[in-house]
């Protein structure tokens, strides 16, 4: 099984492949900090990955995306999964400030995933099997003031990936859109941590069973299925009078 | 900077003493240490709060959070040589290895302990007589100090930090990573005997005749039953099974319980305590029983209840450990015990050991040849410290020493007397770590008076 997974020293996606790892799988993992890849890629060596290679690539530099994915089939030879697991959680008040801040967040969160997506759906397409998953969110079933920058970009990405399980299903190749909720890693460190947020560790083993048993739409922990059908059935009146967090 | 709220101050395993933090700094990677020389107040390493009682609490200073530095580097499985970043616990170490043929050279009675906390207080287990600390079989370990240094410590390099380190409850600087050096398995289950004792003369016989045989001892003892036997109690050990059918042999898992709210004080006192003892003395027939377990509840009997330390209620608990040499050790033992039994404090779990002449390499470490104890005590306030205090003075007189992983209270005076070798050590701290525990146990009355 050969694995490529951006982003992969985020800690969900770090999570996931360490369950991946068990399996004796081949990695090809890509993330911003050559440092950080290192530790990542050693540490899934020792819990049993057959091969881990690292590539350094700040995902906003769209033009290196063809280039890092060839890289990718040609140091595994082939691709029998894609987890695309990359994102930031900007300020939103910023970006409400800033025109220049909420395209950066809109091109790390969705334009940079929409044009990975765009490449490698070719390649699976004509490979006919496989398996893309997608770290979306919660955040992107309905807009909210809190953080509707990220929602949008999030809503988006969860948009173009029904569109790509529509025409992939064809080939057989699994979509799968990951819905976490409020997970507790580095990226949420600064919130206050409620009931429902989830250790990563939970989130990664989640993500490892739907790439395996290739669902399609999973919401992680699974409570939030129920909790958005609510937040999505508020009838838009109501709704934007509402603060919810 | 906010204050944090009572849930995310970091506690001890003892949950007592309760100090305030001004804040946790959590530390992700090893590439992204913040610059330690800028933070104004002290700073300690904690991992996952099993010390029990301020050795692992900074009040009113930053605790560095390093549980999420826990990334395996690499291992050897020829060798048996593990190199992992400071915050895995032993848990993830043996839930990698045993399936390998591996096991961790020395474990104390909770695999929820990281490895830095593991080398930080020179952890023992229940081979300490055969082969002596958690320290004896680290083989390097990364130390980053305040001033940005990062030194290899070994036997061979930087040998002083490296023995200052070792036992050296967090204060010497960050340890980023460790390498250790494993135990051969054939399979994950134990051979085990249980045997009934009847009196400490009986405890101190079994040990000596059993101590060469097994790899694995310690008992389960029950102090409050009168003057002429002293103690009662099922003596416990064991080595690794040999047997290759037994390679593959599932292990059960059985669902981990949980203690789901602070019990109130009443529950724990002299009655329930004499009650459970008499229960469990009794719980095997015959005298001695032989039985082949998996090694978790071998190991970590406690560690299928989850948060089992509140049982001891809000006001948590203080436990005590000390050692005291052969020599002379039994009539401490005695007085000890009789003081405590006098006192009306009942301990709950209570854990008597030999220890064997395995040097550490720890400057400051505890475990040497004699007669441990290890008790808990419920919070109770003046009283409790009081008992404590006096059982301090015999362990001083008889030549013996306390355990300052396991306290939360022991004076500057005493501390000193214990460890005379804390000078020393003290030029190793790193000008920026501080703890509860140290700042109470360096203090120097010749300092106050300048």
């Amino acid at each position: 099984m050969r694995i490529l997974i951006i982003g992969a020293t985020s800690a969900i996606a770090y999570e996931t492949a360490k369950c991946f790892a068990k399996d004796g799988v081949e990695f090809f993992l890509v993330a911003r900090s050559a440092e950080k890849l290192v530790d990542v890629g050693n540490d899934l060596k020792v819990r049993g990955a057959k091969r881990t290679e690292t590539y350094v690539l700040d995902v906003n530099e769209l033009d290196r995306h063809q280039e890092m994915i060839e890289a990718a089939i040609e140091a595994l030879t082939g691709l029998d999964m894609v987890l695309i697991a990359h994102g930031t959680l900007g300020d939103q008040e910023k970006c409400q400030r800033s025109v220049e801040e909420t395209l950066k967040e809109f091109t790390t969160n969705c334009t940079s995933v929409i044009s990975l997506l765009t490449i490698l759906a070719d390649y699976f397409e004509q490979q006919r099997r496989g398996c893309i998953a997608v770290i979306s969110s919660v955040a992107g079933d309905r807009g909210r003031q809190s953080n509707y920058v990220y929602g949008a970009a999030k809503g988006a990405v969860t948009v173009f990936l029904q569109g790509l399980r529509n025409r992939l299903h064809r080939s057989g190749v699994a979509v799968i859109t990951i819905k976490p909720g409020t997970v507790d890693t580095p990226m949420t460190a600064s919130l206050k941590k409620g009931l429902l947020f989830a250790s990563a560790s939970r989130v990664g083993q989640g993500i490892y069973e739907a790439m395996k048993n290739r669902k399609e739409v999973v919401y992680l922990p699974w409570y939030w299925r129920p909790i958005m059908f609510i937040v999505r059935s508020i009838p838009e009146p109501i709704f934007k009078k509402l603060s919810l967090g | 900077m906010s204050s944090l709220d009572k849930k995310q101050q970091p506690r001890s395993w003892g949950r007592y003493p309760k100090v305030e933090h001004s804040r946790v700094q959590t530390v992700y990677w090893r590439s992204e240490i913040p610059d330690l020389e800028h933070f104004e107040q002290s700073l300690l390493p904690y991992g996952y709060g099993r010390s029990y009682g301020d050795s692992c609490l900074n009040d009113g200073g930053i605790s560095l959070d390093m549980s999420h530095l826990r990334r395996f580097i690499s291992f050897d499985e020829d060798e048996g040589i593990l190199r992992c970043e400071a915050g895995v616990s032993l848990a993830e170490i043996l839930e990698l290895v045993v399936p390998r043929g591996w096991f961790v050279p020395v474990s104390p009675g909770t695999k929820f302990v990281s490895v830095g906390g593991a080398i930080a207080n020179d952890v023992h287990g229940k081979n300490h007589h055969k082969a002596g600390t958690f320290g004896c079989h680290v083989t390097r370990f990364e130390l980053l100090r305040s001033n940005g240094q990062h030194l290899i410590c070994s036997p061979f390099e930087n040998s002083e930090l490296f023995s200052a380190t070792i036992g050296g409850l967090g204060l010497t600087g960050i340890i980023l990573w460790a390498e250790i050096r494993l135990k051969p398995i054939v399979n994950p289950y134990i051979d085990m005997e249980s045997i009934q004792f009847s009196s400490l003369n009986e405890f101190i016989q079994i040990s000596a005749e059993t101590d060469k045989k097994y790899e694995y001892s310690m008992s389960w003892v029950d102090i409050l039953i009168g003057e002429k036997d002293i103690c009662r109690g099922i003596f416990m050990c064991g080595n690794n099974n040999q047997s290759r059918e037994f390679v593959h042999k599932p292990v059960g898992k059985k669902l981990p319980l949980a203690v789901p709210f602070d019990f109130p004080a009443f529950v724990l006192n002299t009655f329930t305590v004499k009650a459970f003892n008499e229960l469990y003395f009794h719980k095997q027939l015959s005298k001695s029983v032989h039985k082949v377990v998996p090694y978790e509840p071998f190991f970590y009997p406690l560690d299928s209840i989850h948060e089992w330390n509140r049982m001891y209620g809000k006001r948590g608990f203080l436990q005590y450990q000390f050692v005291v040499p052969f020599e002379g050790g039994f009539a401490a033992m005695a007085e000890i015990i009789g003081r405590i039994r006098r006192s009306g404090e009942g301990s709950f779990l209570t854990v008597l050991k030999t220890f064997g002449s395995v040097r550490s390499p720890g400057m400051l470490s505890f475990p040497r040849p004699g007669i441990t104890l290890a008790l808990d005590f419920s919070y109770g306030g003046k009283k409790t410290l009081q008992l404590l205090d006096e059982l301090d003075e015999v362990v001083r007189q008889s030549g013996g020493v306390v355990y300052p992983a396991k306290d939360a209270r022991m004076s500057a005076a005493n501390f000193q007397a214990f460890y005379p070798q804390w000078q020393e050590f003290a030029q190793y701290v790193d000008p920026h770590f501080s703890s509860s525990f140290w700042r109470r146990v360096s203090f120097s009355e010749e300092l106050v008076t300048v």
